[in-house]
């Protein structure tokens, strides 16, 4: 019996949120009194004994190069050897685009219940539950897992990474790696951009902004602000932003610790996707804006005339 | 070519959400129900594109949910497709949901399967996955654009901070999002066709699910905003950085 947590990698480096996860996953392993190990399929550049201070005590690998090129069926395939291999009764993933491709997977593989995007631990005083987003973030269900093995994948942004003393052991798991049905031919990132669902801090525009060519001042504060910049549906479906920055109840769901929503009127299917969100600031012109119901502060006025000196302000505030 | 596209039922984008019964039920009172939006405007309409270009090509759409569903399937078969499935249960567990898809699936023998990218009720993002992997089919999750030439699928998928280019050869399940087609309205003539295209209802497979939910919550109210003047930016960000310690 122990905790397994999939480490998550892009360009040879761990991504943040299997840094939460691990959190997470040692959390839920201290609970239950039982082990928290890490899986990290493939190699990276970081070192690997150091994620102990995240808590757990191992890091298993297969350090198989073939795993530095993604593919879900063979992803799910190591995952269930490695659970087979290490006796693990739960295990977690991060939510992100790998998590939402692996973690049904290796459920379905493994008859084990999936409860995905949750946020809490599990209490374990009458059963297994935790408690997940539903309705797009308009209301949350608690979700219990009857089954033996058990499947978390943790929502981004929603648990607090720590660091303690630690230092894991690393053990090379011999797992025979099937090779890929699906084949990466190209891969087109936006270089210098801070992933959405991972970023801190968003800086997101709406239609009150008029035209793509006034999204300078959006990323000139985004920038400022290390933020990602996003937009509400009307914005990419004008094509004024690409379609990944779209979040709302049908683009992306977001959890950061700061939104900012510059005129966005704050649809509820635009409230659905960053509700979670720990801080909200709204800029509108229109006081009667729905989005001020949601929002923590708020200044009613101008965006042209409050953005810029909103960045000129945190530029004083980094500089102080 | 077979196509197999998943369709769910979920609640209109603006329906305000409640519970019943101590929390624990979905309050479906005054619920203007809808095609889960992933699985109507990209999983289906993509489908029904290939199925416009190869006149040899069958469709499917399956979903599984009790007769409160036959309304949602006949909305999609208005836009397009061949015949419905419904597996004639209901439950929230997605391995159980996911079987008896698979379930069918193997007996239709199908070289593509789409899925919306998730519904907008559970947010599970997991069905395309399981029934992947249930049926042994390789998986390509959060498509943003899909071509067909021959049996080869060139895929762009969502990653982090940006998209991939992927290959594979059929047969597979995809999950789609935006990017991969454009919403379509029904028109008349669908609408007339849907009446008597056939929609088949079967039962489910014993499948033990592995999930439920023992309640639900609303998101506690907000405190009530505070607003700054527009000539005191400064003001905004003292809040936010010593009183939030958001920045």
């Amino acid at each position: 019996m122990s905790v397994l947590i999939f480490i998550d990698h892009a360009d040879s480096h761990i991504k943040k949120g299997s840094f939460e996860a691990l959190t997470y996953g040692a959390d839920v392993a201290k609970q239950s009194g039982i082990g928290a190990e890490g899986l990290l399929l493939g190699t990276v550049n970081d070192d690997l004994a150091s994620l102990g201070k995240y808590g757990i005590s191992k890091v298993q690998q297969v350090s198989d190069e073939g795993l530095n090129n993604f593919d879900a069926e063979v992803y799910a395939k190591a995952i269930e050897e490695a659970v087979k291999a290490t006796g693990a009764t739960i295990i977690i993933f991060s939510q992100n685009q790998t998590g939402k491709a692996v973690a049904p997977r290796v459920a379905a593989g493994l008859k084990a219940g999936l409860a995905s995007g949750a946020i809490t631990l599990p209490d374990t005083s009458n059963g297994f539950v935790v408690k997940k987003p539903v309705f797009s973030g308009k209301a949350f269900a608690n979700v219990n897992i009857s089954s033996a093995i058990k499947v978390i994948s943790l929502s981004p942004n929603s648990y607090k990474v720590n660091t303690g003393e630690g230092t894991a052991t690393v053990n090379q798991l011999n797992i025979s790696i099937a090779a890929p049905s699906v084949k990466i031919t190209a891969v087109h990132k936006v270089s210098g951009e801070v992933p959405l669902t991972e970023a801190d801090i968003v800086v997101s525009g709406g239609r009150g902004l008029k035209g793509p060519e006034n999204w300078g001042m959006i990323e000139d504060l985004a920038h400022t602000l290390h933020a990602a910049t996003a937009c509400s549906r009307p914005v990419s479906d004008s094509d004024w932003r690409p379609h990944h920055e779209h979040v709302g109840q049908t683009g992306i769901q977001i959890a950061p610790n700061l939104y900012i929503a510059i005129g966005i009127s704050g649809a509820i299917q635009h409230l659905a996707g960053v509700n979670r969100s720990k801080t909200i600031v709204v800029i509108n012109k229109d006081p009667e804006a729905p989005f001020f119901k949601a929002a923590d502060y708020g200044i009613v006025g101008d965006a042209f005339e409050i953005v810029p000196r909103l960045t000129e302000e945190i530029k004083k505030l980094n500089n102080a | 070519m077979k196509i197999l596209v998943c369709i769910s039922k979920t609640p209109d984008t603006t329906s305000k959400i409640a519970f019943k019964e101590g929390n624990t039920k979905f309050e479906e009172n005054g619920v203007q129900w809808i095609i889960n939006p992933y699985d109507e405007w990209y999983a289906l309409v993509r489908a029904i594109e290939l199925k416009e270009k190869d006149a040899s090509a069958v469709l499917h759409l399956i979903t599984v949910g009790g007769a409160d569903c036959d309304p949602i399937i006949r909305k999609s078969l208005a836009l397009g497709g061949d015949e419905a499935i419904r597996v004639n249960a209901e439950s929230s567990d997605s391995f159980y949901i996911a079987s008896q898809i698979a379930e069918v699936a193997k007996q239709g023998g199908y070289d593509l399967i789409f899925t919306g990218k998730e519904t907008i009720d559970y947010n599970g993002s997991s069905i395309g996955g399981m029934v992947a992997e249930l049926l042994n089919m390789p998986y390509v999750s959060l498509a943003t654009k899909f071509e067909l030439a021959g049996t080869t699928a060139t895929i762009d998928r969502e990653i982090e901070g940006g998209e991939e280019v992927c290959e594979v050869t059929l047969p597979v399940v995809v999950s789609c999002q935006k990017g991969v087609a454009e919403q379509r309205i029904p028109n008349m003539r669908g609408i007339m066709a849907a009446r008597t295209k056939p929609l088949k209802v079967v039962e489910p497979a014993a499948v033990e699910a592995l999930t439920n939910i023992v309640s639900f919550e609303l998101p506690a109210p907000k405190a009530g905003v505070k607003l700054v003047a527009a000539d005191n930016v400064a003001e905004l960000v003292r809040l936010l950085h010593e009183e939030a310690k958001a920045i």
